[in-house]
């Protein structure tokens, strides 16, 4: 199979990769650009664990394939937040204990950021139905919400 | 895994041109959401994808005296944020939004929606009662069929070899006009329709009745137009009586199957649940413009 | 005893010290890792629910030019059935083998048959279809009822029912028959003014961690080979997979990753001991990582049941005998968590005559692993939703019911143990007090309460507590943190040395690192390991007095230590850690401390949960409006987290009451195996889950910490069903209360 070298931006930086044109973004964010933060849990478009933007939309980056990156601006959690300062919306889900295992936090930090990028004063119901497609198995997402709406606030009050 | 070679064409004709010529199965890629997971299943297959996104007309749509002009791919996300369109086709743009989680909608399109053909596809029975209609382009130059025709069984659709969707075409609803649409699923979210209604009413200054349609999904092996929930409706207020009978002629209608996702006796209920709601919700909505 | 002390740490809200890797991606899970030369391995799988393998020819495969290695069960040493303890509970080393990879017989659609290792993940997909096997495919058996008949297919010619009068002759699928019993059940139901008798079902349940099972391991022919895998005990993956592959345990070093969920399904191996049989034949490092729908049809789902209870009681409402009949699906091979179902079932209760009869049955579906309270959420729905029939018999309040038959301190358990101090009576005391049970309920809505008892174990755990010549400690242990335990090690650490929590950094350690301690599973992990923390760190505050006397030139007796600090109470001395630590050169070399225990007198947890759902009458969907759960913590380390707890137990409880199942078709294939449409709660789809902790603290514990992590699963199954049944009138008896279910109930009345 030959490979196609795809050119991108990957979290602001110029990236290059060679991938098989029928690979996942998100097999190549993880498997050739050793990006590990973005994690799979289905393949299927299921759980939201994949979940990056692509231009500014967020996605599931296991129902988008690597060659159609070229040109694009793709946003993943190891984007977000930085070695001396974290993003809001990280600090409040370690305040609030809104991860539990954490396999589902980075698609949930980048689905959250996404959401108050569009909508920086959701309901809970608006949150709820925006991140409904991001699965948690261990927080019954009580704490996630309260994460949410804490960053959403704290967001507005910085801006 | 499939042997995929990619290509993102420019323009309409280059995209033809790449389908009618390829030698290995050639496959539009539109969002990719049900392609890329159908694509999973294979083994040791090729296949040429054709992407469609890197033509600009694909992805736009117009809004005007005609009606809706809408780019076949353009993503559901998108599609959804037009307040222009919205305000007109309501129960369009709630299938629309409906489809998968937030992430789905960031790819999906109305276009893959239709060409993937699957009876529960949540916008169908919202184009049809809008009487939307596709264009449809291939070697042989353009053509048109009403939504309602374009699917010919449980992914099957009436494209030749070398066709693609080209645009979605809906007609600016009659004045005093409104639809909506509604489906059931068990959770509140993420899930495949296990039956689905839309209804577009219009009343005329006495809130009678004056022209209605119906459209169910998820019961057949294509979404149906049911002329009779329509009828029953014509002459009425749209009032419980009428609802009544549109859920009866809805359910009645039906021939579903039972799968995980609902028995057939439970998909034939609920069809009429929902079509009476939907119908309801279209009046109220008429009722709103007329006030 | 603990409850006048004051703490300065526990009970504080902290930052967990994993949080920062895992809020920015950094946090390596079971699937990050990959080494250099790594090839990817592969499973094929049954395509039958039950069939012989009559042959396997995989000389097509194994001539690819990108497969390294094939394996199949005949590659491994030849293991005897027979009691093997890798930690958690006896495992048959015969029937583990055997579910890893089949032997002459595949008993579940999905079961493995063999691997392959190839150069990509691709390659190594495509060989699978190159491995040709004759199967004899056989009827499958698909329902506990069904597998206990007489005329039914076998699935083993070598198993016989255990735990009867006399030995059977003939092979059958009911692996063992257990009776627990206490009073005299006769005379129970014959005192009773009311009997209440209902039959019920459970649907094959999946823990539905989010993280799939992924392991990437090398092996080395003369030094140590290596596994990396998520897994809630990395030391039973090594006994498992040493056992299997016929190593020595010092020659196997298991890493555990961080891991994404288990709830009880990651305490066993799938994968680890294939890949490392890949890695042995190829030479090479191997990874591997099942797919969703693989964890779906063969990872260890939770047991369906059907089963039996009754109830009578006085009119006043005195239970007088409680009985139960409780069948469990063990999938392929014995093993269902029917023992810890019999003895929970009616453990909430202090009644004098209780019969228990349960079975442990084998039917073509994938071997059941632990999930969350195994058995208990099964058992207890049946027990309490005849509970709360009872209650509305009887016109009596169904909290007053409970707290009349309450099980508390000096209850006689059926099981053995009379009860310590317990907090059922404090949960029901918090549950009538609270604004929910209070409020007003809305058309179409109805209310379920239901109570919940789990053991929690203890078990062994080891720590290491190392202290750095700075002053700062590195707490080694060995438990799987899947659930922010590190916080609370750190907490009770920081409390016992006095030294504060971001002075203090808790690792979890690989096989080598740390001595062996039992899986995280059981609630134990907070409890046990946290009091070989504490353990650890009463031996690290010795030493520091030991050396403070030596400066000092005073016997040790004479050095206090408090706040972090040795006080030398002949005189005005005083040494922090840090100084100590910094001199610890010149007083015998570092100061490490450790804990390595067997703990006992594990305090067992009981809830209470309360729940409101508003039926749409027409569609028989069902909304949660309002839940609250409330249970006995005995004392909560870290607050955040042990609500943590019962919001995520009682939010799969909801979904195990309302939606999820496994839907089988007639040829025992698993029908919705994936996320779409196997149905796990979304954020959408939930109210605020409030709760209340109560704390009664378990005398065994320095701090008198509970386990929490299980009992929140176990009442919502009836609280939720009762709220449905209370909302359409009518009773629910199977699970799940999914929409057609509904309807087709509110029709049947109507
Ligand atoms: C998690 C999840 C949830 C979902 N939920 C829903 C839901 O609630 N409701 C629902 O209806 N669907 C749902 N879907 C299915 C899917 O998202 C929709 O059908 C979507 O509209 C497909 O659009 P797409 O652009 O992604 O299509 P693609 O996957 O790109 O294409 C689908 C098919 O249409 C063909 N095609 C696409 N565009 C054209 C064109 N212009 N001309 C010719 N052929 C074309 C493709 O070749 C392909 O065969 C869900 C999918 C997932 C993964
Ligand atoms: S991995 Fe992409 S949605 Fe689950
Ligand atoms: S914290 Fe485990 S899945 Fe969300």
């Amino acid at each position: 199979m030959t490979k196609t070298h795809v050119t991108t931006t990957i979290n602001g930086e110029v990236t290059e990769f060679l991938c098989e044109p029928g690979a996942t973004l998100l097999a190549v964010l993880r498997n050739e650009l050793q990006l590990t933060g973005t994690k799979e849990g289905c393949g299927t478009g299921d759980c939201g664990a994949c979940s990056v933007t692509l231009n500014g939309r967020l996605v599931c980056s296991c129902l988008v394939l690597g060659v159609e990156a070229e040109g694009a601006e793709i946003g993943t959690v190891e984007g977000i937040g930085g070695i001396d300062k974290l993003h809001i919306i990280q600090e409040k889900f370690l305040e609030h204990a809104a991860l539990q295992c954490g396999i589902c936090t980075p698609g949930l930090i980048v689905s959250t950021k996404a959401l108050l990028a569009e909508n920086p004063e959701p309901t809970e119901k608006e949150a709820r139905y925006y991140l409904a497609g991001n699965l948690c198995r261990c927080t019954g997402y009580d704490k996630i919400i309260r994460a949410v709406m804490d960053s959403a606030e704290a967001m507005r009050g910085d801006a | 895994m499939v042997s995929v070679v990619y290509e993102a064409p420019a323009s309409v004709q280059d995209a033809v041109a790449l389908l009618s010529g390829a030698e290995i199965t050639a496959t539009v890629l539109a969002g990719g959401t049900d392609l890329i997971i159908q694509m999973q299943g294979l083994v040791n297959e090729s296949r040429l994808l054709v992407d469609l996104k890197k033509i600009p007309a694909m992805m736009e749509a117009t809004l005007d005296a005609e009606g809706l002009q809408l780019g076949p791919c353009m993503s559901c996300a998108e599609l959804t944020s037009r307040e222009d369109i919205k305000s007109v086709y309501p129960g369009l743009i709630e299938a629309a939004y409906l489809i998968g989680s937030t992430q789905i909608q960031g790819r999906a399109s109305v276009g893959g929606n239709l060409c993937n053909s699957s009876p529960a596809a949540d916008t169908v029975p919202a184009l049809i009662v809008n009487n939307a209609q596709c264009v449809i382009v291939g070697p042989s130059g353009e053509r048109s069929i009403q939504v309602e025709d374009f699917a010919t069984g449980v992914g099957q659709n009436c494209l030749e070899k070398g066709e693609l969707l080209s645009l979605i075409r809906i007609p600016l609803p009659a004045a005093n006009t409104s639809d909506a649409y509604l489906r059931f699923i068990p959770r509140t979210e993420m899930d495949i329709a296990v039956a689905g209604a839309a209804v577009s009413i219009t009343l005329d200054d006495d809130g009678i009745c004056t022209a209605a349609r119906v459209s169910i999904g998820a019961v057949a092996p294509t979404v149906l137009v049911v002329a009779k929930a329509a009828e029953v409706l014509l002459g009425t207020k749209v009032d419980v009586q009428a609802l009544q009978a549109v859920a009866e002629a809805a359910s009645k209608a039906s021939s579903p199957i039972t799968d995980r996702r609902g028995t057939d006796e439970y998909r034939r209920h609920v069809v009429g649940v929902l079509a009476k709601r939907a119908a309801a919700i279209a009046a109220e909505r008429v009722r709103g413009i007329q006030s | 005893m603990s409850e006048a002390r004051e703490y300065k740490y526990i009970g504080r809200r902290t930052i967990r010290p994993d949080g920062f890797d895992k809020v920015t991606g950094r946090a390596n899970y079971g699937a990050d890792l990959s080494l250099p030369g790594m090839i990817w391995g592969k499973i094929l799988r049954s395509p039958y629910a039950h069939a012989v393998i009559k042959s396997i020819d995989s000389s097509k495969a194994e001539a690819h030019p990108d497969v390294m290695a094939v394996v199949t069960y005949q590659d491994y040493p030849a293991v005897s059935s027979g009691g093997f303890e890798p930690g958690d509970g006896p495992t048959d080393l015969c029937d583990l083998a055997r579910n890893i990879l089949a032997d002459d017989k595949a008993l579940y659609h999905g079961h493995a048959i063999a691997a392959i290792a190839a150069r990509t993940e691709a390659a190594a997909e495509e060989a699978l279809s190159l491995i040709d096997i004759d199967y004899e495919v056989l009827p499958p058996v698909m329902d506990v009822a069904d597998a206990m008949q007489p005329g039914s297919p076998v699935l083993h010619e070598d198993l016989f029912t255990k735990g009867l009068a006399e030995q059977p002759e003939k092979a059958s699928n009911i692996a063992t028959r257990m009776e627990l019993k206490k009073g005299d059940i006769e005379a129970g139901f014959a005192a009773a003014e009311v009997i209440i008798e209902r039959d019920f079902y459970t649907p094959t349940v999946h823990q539905g961690y989010i993280e799939p099972h992924a392991t990437t391991v090398r092996y080395d022919e003369d030094g140590q080979s290596m596994i990396w895998c998520s897994t809630q005990g990395h030391f039973d993956v090594r006994a498992s997979t040493a056992k299997l592959l016929s190593m020595d345990l010092g020659k196997l070093k298991v890493i555990a990753s961080e891991i994404g969920g288990g709830f009880g399904g990651k305490t066993t191996v799938y994968l680890e001991p294939v890949a490392l049989m890949l890695s042995k034949k190829s030479g090479r490092p191997v990874k591997m990582v099942m797919t969703r729908d693989e964890v779906f049809r063969a990872s260890g789902p939770g047991s369906a049941t059907r089963s039996t209870v009754k109830i009578g009681a006085k009119k006043d409402g005195t239970i007088t005998a409680m009985q139960a009949k409780l069948c469990f699906e063990a999938g392929a091979f014995k093993g269902s968590p029917m023992g810890p179902g019999c003895m929970t079932v009616f453990t909430p209760y202090d009644v004098e005559n209780i019969y228990i009869e349960g079975y442990d049955v084998v039917v073509n579906k994938p071997k059941v692993a632990a999930y969350r309270a195994p058995g208990a959420p099964q058992a207890e729905f049946a027990a309490e939703m005849v509970i709360n029939e009872l209650a509305d018999e009887l016109n009596i309040d169904p909290i007053e019911l409970r707290l009349q038959n309450a099980a508390k301190e000096g209850t006689q358990t059926v099981y053995g143990p009379k009860l310590k101090a317990v907090g059922l009576v404090e949960c029901l005391e918090a549950a009538k007090n609270s604004p929910h049970y209070k409020q007003a309920l809305a058309e179409n809505q109805g209310r379920g309460l239901a109570a919940g008892f789990w053991f929690n174990i203890g078990g062994q755990s080891s720590v290491i507590i190392n202290m750095n010549p700075d002053g700062t400690g590195t707490i080694v242990e060995g438990n799987p943190d899947i659930g922010g335990s590190r916080a609370s090690m750190q907490l009770m650490a920081a409390e016992e040395l006095g030294i504060d929590v971001s002075k203090l950094n808790p690792i979890v350690a690989d096989t080598e690192h740390v001595p062996y301690s039992a899986t995280t599973g059981g609630s134990r992990t907070t409890f046990a390991t946290g009091m070989a923390v504490i353990e650890a760190a009463q031996d690290v505050v010795r030493q520091m007095k030991e050396r403070a006397a030596a400066v000092w030139n005073v016997t040790v007796e004479q050095v206090d230590w408090s706040d972090g600090v040795a006080i030398n109470t002949a005189g005005e001395d005083r040494l922090t850690a840090a100084e100590i630590c910094q001199g610890a050169d010149r007083t015998g070399g570092q100061i490490s401390g450790r804990g390595n225990i067997n703990a006992r007198g594990a305090g067992p947890s009981f809830a209470v949960h309360l729940c409101d759902v508003e039926v749409d009458m027409e569609t028989g969907k069902t909304a949660v409006v309002r839940y609250t759960a409330i249970q006995d913590a005995g004392k909560a380390i870290h607050p955040g987290y042990v609500e943590g707890q019962y919001q995520g137990g009682a939010v799969q409880g909801i979904g195990w009451a309302l939606n999820e199942e496994y839907i089988y078709n007639e040829d025992g294939v698993m029908e919705n195996a994936g996320f779409l449409d196997y149905r796990i709660p979304l954020a959408s789809d939930l109210p605020m889950i409030d709760t209340i902790i109560v704390e009664v603290p378990n005398a065994f514990h320095p701090f008198g910490v509970r386990g929490v992590g299980e009992t929140g699963i176990v009442p919502p199954l009836a609280a939720v069903a009762t709220a449905v049944s209370d909302a359409i009138g009518v009773r629910m008896t199977n699970l799940p209360c999914s929409p057609p279910r509904v309807l087709k109930a509110i029709q049947d009345t109507a």
